[in-house]
């Protein structure tokens, strides 16, 4: 078999290139606390969005998969799901090791505190969600009945957890830069409370990181149809 | 000619609905021991908190010890509603109602039972563990609403374990994680009923946050449950 060459690979792969070489070379601006830790936001962030964007996709064939029960859709629901995790236990990681020099050291915060900081229960509900869409999933023996009602529970679950990572920490104040309670209103995204320079290199992290996800979710996939060649049945 | 269509299925809709909802408060009645174990349940937990507390707690104690019991006694209520459904009789209720029907009656159903135990239970609260709410007429809405969440939540949770041959665990390990966020508001939420300021409008924020998802938890269910429903 040749090897294909898909565009989005290619550039998932220069965006991440440009990410590291950029990301540690370019000037970034210099803040109190922060300081060079800043840099972290075109790692730590990227795995939020690059979750958020598979948890959606995941979302997305569920929905297609109860539309035809095509059993194709689920094996694409349950890979997207799992490597939507990864990246979350990923921005957890990079989170924890910012948080030891920054909230934990500079700010004086206990672990407990932080733990108790609302986009972290967010994320914390986003992996329990997910933890528990995997053992729904492998309480059944019918593969029919195992699709369809976890395609179920993938939507309804989803559909709470909007509310939860979206709307909830903006209403409530958070150690998060770019929060409420710090010095302005939405986190990440304002264009205005972003560097010029910084976004230069946060937006193209966030493509290249979530075409990243796309990417080892697609050979997961390729994988899981492989083995279940002859129950796929078109 | 359309719109007297309509009327009439809605009617017959509203009506299987009721006669649902009938059925369930019957069986109730004639077999009160789960009934009276749910009480029971409430009871024995509380008097246990109280046993194990030397002292009556202070306001955010009693809110999050409250909320918690709240949860637990939701999933011992609620979790019996599909599960005690046998296949047969599933098959029979399939042959004559929807399943629109079907989770709208159940869901009625578990609000109103919640609700009757949330109450009692924030009686038992006060009378053993003292009562450091500050607008009693608040808490009880507040209360209201809350176990409409969580009732609403666990009804479908229960529906889904159902089908996976599971018992209890699976409906508290699925629910816990999709009741959060709700919980999370409506603790907030408690707080202004034990006279914490809260910075203009953000009480109603709260409610009409929660009443967003219950609502959405209906609609989720209307439009999720017919895939559940066929086997």
């Amino acid at each position: 078999m040749p090897l294909k060459k898909s565009w989005w690979k290619i550039l998932s792969f220069v965006l991440l290139v440009y990410t590291i070489v950029a990301g540690f070379l370019l000037d970034v601006p210099h803040l109190p606390i922060l300081n060079e830790t800043i840099r972290n936001l075109y790692f730590h962030v990227c795995m939020w969005f690059g979750m958020m964007i598979l948890f959606g996709t995941s979302f997305y064939y569920s929905i297609k998969y109860l539309r035809g029960f095509n059993y194709r859709n689920d094996i694409y629901a349950l890979n997207f799901a799992a490597v939507g995790c990864l990246f979350g236990i990923l921005g957890y990681a990079t989170g924890f090791e910012w948080v030891n020099v920054t909230w934990v050291t500079d700010q004086g915060q206990s672990i407990g505190s932080v733990l108790k900081e609302p986009k972290l229960i967010g994320a914390a509900i986003a992996l329990l969600i997910y933890g528990a869409y995997f053992v729904l999933r492998g309480s059944f023996t019918d593969i029919d009945k195992r699709a369809r009602i976890s395609a179920v529970y993938n939507i309804f679950a989803f559909a709470m957890l909007f509310p939860s990572i979206w709307i909830i920490p903006r209403i409530v104040g958070s150690l998060h830069p770019g929060a409420p309670g710090s010095d302005s209103g939405n986190p990440a995204l304002d264009r205005t409370d972003l560097d010029a320079t910084m976004r230069m290199v946060f937006y193209p992290a966030i493509i290249g990181w979530t075409l990243l996800g796309v990417w080892i979710a697609t050979l997961k996939i390729r994988i899981q149809l492989m083995k279940d060649k002859n129950i796929i049945n078109e | 000619m359309n719109s007297l269509v309509e009327n009439h299925n809605f009617a017959t809709m509203n009506s299987k609905v009721f006669a649902l909802l009938q059925k369930d408060i019957l069986i109730e009645l004639r077999q009160k021991h789960t009934f009276y174990g749910i009480l029971l349940y409430i009871a024995s937990t509380i008097f246990v908190i109280y046993l194990s507390i030397a002292e009556e707690p202070d306001a955010q104690v009693w809110n999050s010890l409250f909320w918690v019991i709240q949860l637990f006694v939701c999933v011992n209520a609620v979790a019996k509603s599909f599960l005690q459904e046998s296949k047969g009789r599933m098959l029979y209720f399939f042959s004559i109602c929807s399943p629109v029907d079907f989770i709208i009656s159940k869901m009625i159903y578990n609000v109103l039972l919640m609700i009757f135990m949330s109450l009692i239970s924030l009686i038992l609260f006060t009378v053993f563990l003292g009562n450091p709410v500050f607008n009693m007429l608040k808490f009880t809405g507040i209360v209201i609403i809350g176990g409409t969440g969580i009732s609403l939540v666990f009804t479908l949770m229960s529906a889904i374990a159902a089908k996976a041959q599971q018992n209890a665990a699976l409906i508290a390990i699925l629910g816990f994680p999709v009741i959060l966020p709700q919980l999370m508001l409506v603790m907030k939420m408690s707080k202004t009923a034990f006279a914490e300021v809260f910075r203009d409008g953000a009480v109603l924020q709260l409610t009409g946050l929660t009443l967003a998802m219950n609502l959405l938890v209906i609609i989720l269910g209307v439009i999720l449950f017919p895939y559940l429903w066929k086997d």
